[in-house]
């Protein structure tokens, strides 16, 4: 990232710009040579995955732009303009609007992993707290996003959200007033939600720059927990890293055009298509799939400001997380323990993303309640103590040996076993 | 000890397997249950546009067009579609030379103007202009349908719960009200509407709108066919979205294998 030239280049013009700016060299060492763990399984391939759709996302959103209408009375058949009449629009449309359901899979699928694996503990507690900043990013653009097309949906979600901020005491209404630039939602609204759609990708990107700096200052965390020990432990990133994440981006993008082609609608909401009409609330105001987890925690609260309260405390518990997490070890492969509570927050969010969807009574809210206060318990109180109670698996000495005591049977036979199976160990 | 280890790994591989699948279910799963309301179950009909080669039926969308003019264009516009639209690929497949004779013949004329005096007239419909719509405006749009909105048509295939089956199960759903369920003025009983009582009288009946291609004149023909057409009116480009998508499919799926063997040849003098 700094510093100078530390490579000679044979090229003369590749020399030249290197000894002046060490763009080149800079690349090589952290995107070619970059010394990655060896025993890095898919869950390692997320990160590939949602850089390329934060590219997709922009790609698209880019000319996306070129042809919509950030206008209450045009906004709605300005989509339907670049669905119809635009080349390849309903391509763009399709892609943006499912590459942002894609987008939030592959990012909750990179933070579980994160959690299961402890990739927030020590020495990378910055850079799991950067991940936490650009999932909040992602959130506010996705949500604005959804805003554009200025359907039902578009109008009514905008409308649920920002009156969220109504409840803070005191200020609440003129904040709210102010975010509108009017006295309801309405056209000034839909003008800076598009400047901020349009913004905030690449305030995402610079933030990812920060969040790839700061992976590349320790390196990857890897299945066994145990910190990279010797050059034997870890394969330069290209070409071994770039093939398998490769190999990933392709069959996850094989899902992706799955329901870019052929259910393109499937994760929206069919309320979107009628126009945005003030008069006329729909029965069930939803948000996207991604925001229902957090929809669920904000309707648990019987209070408007503790439940927004909770909802963002849901996000800003993450923050805290690596000092939260009490136990030296990292990987969940050597805590029992640990590992049974994070299926069980697994299924715990998964359940109020279910409830999310539900409307908020009877036994739903009683589910939601239940479910959020595990949510909170899991962090406050189970992962300090468990650091304290449980007692760990042995780690093993290195990378090295805990690969070759994979995948074989086991003990001494390990070293045989590889030699003699090698179809087994891909 | 060595023993319990293995098994360690391998659960923890099962259940990192069962994360991705958890995480792609919920998101699957997450939006049928949104807008699932109280209504009837809805008939299922075999379209011909379903399924990944799905095609639209060009005889049904011309017969949907017909029935559309005769029997809906009355009080439903088709804001977003152009005449031009009905020759283009993918859709009815109706000649330019047919589609000029259509708009010329369409029930109503179009607003032009103004003219050299500042005045507004209206003229017959030329290919390039948008389907001209019954009202002014909403106003008066609800004060010939006892307070009701006919909506646009343009888009409400995917603006309904079930598309083209809830368009055709709605069309063929009317029926006497039961005696329990007490009807409000002007309004038909209707299970497949939410709340069972739509503003629309039942608008089609046998015999209605004479087909010449020998399809049944039946209020189940037009159904299908008026929910194929609003089908095509709402998503035009469907055909080519999944042949494109075929084509893609196709190319990631070998893409995929020739990276799998890449990545296998390569990793296979590493332990990892």
């Amino acid at each position: 990232m700094s510093g100078h030239s530390t490579i000679h280049f044979k090229n003369p013009v590749v020399r030249w710009i290197d000894t002046r700016l060490p763009v080149i060299s800079a690349m090589k060492v952290n995107a070619l040579d970059f010394p990655t763990p060896k025993n890095l399984n898919y869950f390692w391939t997320f990160g590939g995955i949602l850089t390329l759709f934060l590219g997709i996302q922009i790609v698209t959103g880019i000319v996306l732009a070129m042809h919509y209408t950030a206008n209450v009375g045009l906004a709605f058949n300005s989509v339907e303009h670049i669905m119809r009449d635009v080349n390849y629009g309903w391509l763009l449309r399709y892609m943006h609007a499912n590459g942002a359901s894609f987008f939030f899979i592959a990012v909750y699928i990179h933070i579980f992993r994160g959690l299961y694996y402890g990739s927030y503990k020590a020495p990378r507690e910055l850079l799991w707290m950067i991940g936490v900043v650009i999932l909040l990013i992602m959130m506010a653009t996705a949500f604005m996003g959804y805003v554009l097309p200025w359907g039902q949906m578009s109008f009514w979600g905008a409308t649920v959200i920002t009156n969220l901020f109504s409840a803070i005491p005191l200020v609440g209404t003129p904040i709210v007033e102010w975010l509108w630039g009017g006295f309801a939602v309405g056209n000034p609204t839909l003008n800076r939600f598009y400047s901020l759609h349009y913004l905030l990708p690449f305030v995402l990107a610079a933030v990812v720059f920060l969040h790839i700096w700061a992976l590349h200052v320790p390196g990857n965390n890897n299945p066994s927990g145990v910190e990279v020990k010797s050059d034997k432990d870890t394969v330069p990133f290209h070409p071994y890293y770039t093939v398998k994440d490769s190999l990933a981006i392709v069959v996850f993008l094989l899902f992706y055009a799955a329901f870019v082609f052929y259910m393109p609608n499937y994760l929206g909401h069919t309320d979107n298509y009628i126009p945005a009409n003030p008069l006329v609330t729909p029965a069930h105001i939803v948000p996207e799939w991604y925001f229902l987890p957090f929809y669920a925690i904000l309707r648990a609260i019987p209070d408007k400001l503790g439940g927004v309260i909770a909802m963002f405390a849901a996000i800003g518990v993450l923050f805290i997380l690596p000092w939260l997490d009490t136990s030296r070890v990292k990987s969940a492969a050597f805590r029992p323990l640990y590992r049974q509570f994070f299926w069980i927050l697994v299924l715990v969010c998964i359940g109020l993303g279910y409830l999310g969807a539900k409307p908020a009574e009877g036994g739903y809210v009683i589910a939601s309640r239940i479910l959020t206060a595990y949510y909170f318990l899991h962090f406050l109180v189970i992962l300090p103590l468990l650091g304290i109670f449980e007692k760990t698996r042995p780690l093993p000495a290195s990378i090295s040996e805990s690969v070759l005591s994979k995948g074989s049977g086991g003990g001494a036979a390990a070293a045989a076993g590889a030699a003699s199976a090698p179809e087994n160990r891909g | 000890m060595r023993q319990s280890k293995n098994n360690i790994m391998n659960l923890s591989r099962l259940a990192a397997a069962a994360i991705a699948g958890a995480a792609l279910t919920g998101a699957i799963a997450a939006s049928p249950v949104l807008a699932a309301g109280e209504q009837h179950a809805l008939k299922d009909v075999a379209f011909s546009f379903e399924g990944p080669f799905g095609t639209f039926d060009r005889g049904q969308l011309q017969r949907g067009y017909k029935v559309y003019v005769e029997v809906c264009a009355g009080c439903h516009s088709l804001d977003l579609l152009a005449f031009r639209n009905l020759s283009q690929e993918g859709g009815p497949d109706f000649t330019p030379a047919q589609v000029r004779v259509l708009a010329e013949e369409f029930p109503r004329e179009v607003l032009d103007g103004p003219d050299a005096f500042g005045d507004m007239f209206e003229r017959p419909g030329k290919a390039s202009d948008h389907f001209p719509p019954p009202f002014a405006n909403e106003a008066a749009a609800r004060a010939s349908n006892n307070g009701a909105y006919p909506p646009d048509f343009s888009v409400l295939a995917k603006a309904r719960h079930g598309g083209a089956d809830y368009i055709y199960s709605l069309l063929t759903g009317y029926d006497e009200a039961p005696a329990h369920v007490e009807m409000r003025e002007g309004m038909a009983y209707n299970p497949y509407f939410p709340g069972g009582q739509i503003a629309m009288a039942q608008p089609l009946s046998d015999e209605v709108v004479e087909y010449t291609d020998g399809s049944p004149m039946t209020v189940e023909q037009y159904s299908k066919d008026i929910a194929a057409f609003m089908m095509w009116a709402a998503e035009p480009k469907l055909e080519e979205r999944k042949r494109i998508g075929f084509q893609v499919m196709v190319f990631l799926v070998v893409l995929a294998g020739l990276l799998y063997f890449t990545k296998q040849k390569l990793w296979r003098d590493v332990d990892h």
